[in-house]
């Protein structure tokens, strides 16, 4: 007589067992959902805030206001200059010709502001980052440089969204660490019990020469429906709360500035449901693995 | 075929359970092994069964010598052996086929080889017709007939028995021994675990006696001969 790998036996063992400890079952359930609602949100959160950073980044430009001295070939040169520095993505020259519409551009009441002669505005050049993180730096960089009489840069907002992203992204990790290890707990303990309750079953199928592989399955099959379970329940749960979320972010008018709002679910939820399917498995597959370990030993 | 070659057994608590024990058990045998409580037999049935590793010397089971046996060896080595308990050890939430099914699974069985065998098996330890019965609604005797019968299920080489009549009445006890003795009239080798003189004393069987670790006696007779 060969062991084959008799899944639909192993499959309805772990189900048996997840209904004969149901209490438990539903902990170990509740505890990998909190898992990875927890993980999922702080990890929507860091993604939202990194492509609010995108479109800041994208948005965010310093202006070097040029000494009004410099003749048109030092202001090229300067020009060059600024382009040169490390974390430059672009730099423009703007004439002060420009600079005018630049400013009338948007502007409610053009109007109003349409006899402020050109000489008013300085020749400018308008510079864009590539890494936002190092805008602060950059513009340090660029002022110091001959010919920039002065400078105009906002980097408050783009240090914000730096912060929130770090932040989320800290915590999130620490949070899913933690929780990732309570989830193991849980799980191992759910699937000792159901060892526990039936250890006189696994002693009797050891004594008859079962081998640990065979003993072994059905606790794994029940460890990975309980991951399972859970992350399907998470997905869903996760959909509500984001969906939610982002609602009443654009009710209340807090995403306003950013021209794209939150990422949308729809091109989310694949790699959401992946990730939640593989931490979900690998969480009830790794406690199952610590729990019956030491019923082997027979 | 059994052969323990000075086998001592030192348990970590300091017990010393076997000093040097002797032993050849050839196929087709009937031994009964008799002693005291305390006397070291269970640790004779851990040591078969791989429970336990000899602190020293050298054991063969059926062609396995498990000074050196892997540890995946160790569920094949086991297939070759029916072990019977005092307290039946049979699962009382399945039916007697369910319990017997459930030992014919763990070795992989197919369902054809369980159609097959079960009822063969029930037949032969004069259980027609108890198939769908649970543990709890059977009589000790019948229990032990079933938990015989789950031995026998997976058609070993050899069975081991250990107080297998402990806990039933004179009548039920001379039952079980006498299907052990039919079973082993048909080729499978016994080895009978007891204490009960006057069972032992029924049957003319080669005896093997121990005490306080070490073998005192084997010779074929009854327990008076010790």
């Amino acid at each position: 007589m060969k062991h084959g790998f008799n899944f639909g036996y192993f499959l309805s063992e772990g189900l048996h067992s997840i209904v004969s400890h149901g209490l438990m079952s539903f902990a170990a359930v509740s505890m990998i959902v909190a898992c990875l609602i927890i993980m999922g949100s702080f990890s929507l959160l860091a993604l939202n805030a990194d492509q609010m950073l995108g479109q800041v980044e994208d948005d965010n430009e310093f202006l070097l206001y040029i000494d009004e001295s410099y003749t048109d070939e030092q202001i090229h040169a300067l020009t060059q200059q600024v382009r040169s520095l490390s974390n430059v993505a672009s730099a423009t020259f703007i004439p002060k010709e420009d600079a005018k519409d630049v400013f009338l551009e948007g502007r409610e009441n053009e109007g109003l502001y349409a006899n402020i002669p050109d000489t008013v505005f300085r020749d400018r050049i308008s510079v864009h980052v590539v890494d936002l993180t190092l805008f602060r730096q950059t513009v340090d960089q660029a002022k110091a440089l001959d010919g920039v009489a002065n400078y105009r840069a906002e980097a408050e907002l783009a240090e914000g969204f730096v912060t929130v992203r770090n932040a989320s992204t800290a915590l999130a990790g620490m949070l899913v660490a933690i929780l990732a290890a309570v989830s193991l707990f849980i799980i191992a303990n759910t699937i000792r019990l159901a060892t526990f309750s039936r250890r006189n079953e696994i002693a009797i199928m050891k004594m008859c020469g079962a081998t640990n592989g065979f003993v072994r399955w059905p606790f794994v099959f029940e460890g990975l429906i309980l991951g399972l379970l859970g992350a399907l329940v998470a997905f869903f749960l996760q959909w509500g709360i984001y969906t939610a979320a982002g609602q009443a972010m654009t009710d209340s008018g807090a995403i306003m500035l950013l021209a794209n709002g939150i990422i949308p679910f729809s091109t989310l939820w694949l790699p959401i449901l992946g990730v939640f399917l593989l931490a979900g498995t690998l969480i009830g597959a790794l406690g199952s693995g610590f729990a019956i370990r030491r019923f082997l030993q027979v | 075929m059994i052969r323990l070659m000075d086998v001592y057994q030192e348990y970590d608590n300091g017990t010393k359970a076997l000093n040097g024990i002797d032993l050849r058990i050839d196929d087709g045998e009937f031994v009964f092994l008799v002693g005291p409580s305390g006397s070291g037999k269970s640790t004779i049935v851990k040591l078969l069964t791989a429970e336990v590793a000899a602190s020293q010397g050298r054991i063969i089971v059926n062609g396995y010598n498990l000074n050196n046996i892997r540890r995946w060896q160790i569920p094949y080595m086991r297939r070759t052996l029916g072990v019977i308990f005092q307290d039946f050890r049979l699962i009382d939430k399945k039916t007697v086929w369910a319990n017997l099914e459930f030992a014919m699974r763990t070795i992989g069985a197919s369902k054809r080889e369980m159609r097959k065998r079960i009822p063969y098996v029930l037949h032969l330890v004069g259980l027609e017709g108890k198939e769908s019965a649970y543990p709890n609604q059977m009589s000790g005797g019948e229990q032990q007939r079933v938990a015989i019968a789950r031995a026998l299920v997976n058609n070993p080489q050899m069975i081991i028995a250990d107080e297998p009549t402990g806990n039933l009445d004179p009548q039920r006890s001379l039952d079980i021994m006498t299907l052990l003795d039919q079973i082993n009239s048909m080729g499978t080798t016994i080895l009978v675990v007891t204490h009960e003189k006057d069972l032992v004393n029924r049957f003319s069987k080669r005896v093997v006696a121990i005490n306080e670790g070490q073998l005192v006696h084997d010779a074929q007779g009854g327990y008076s001969t010790v």
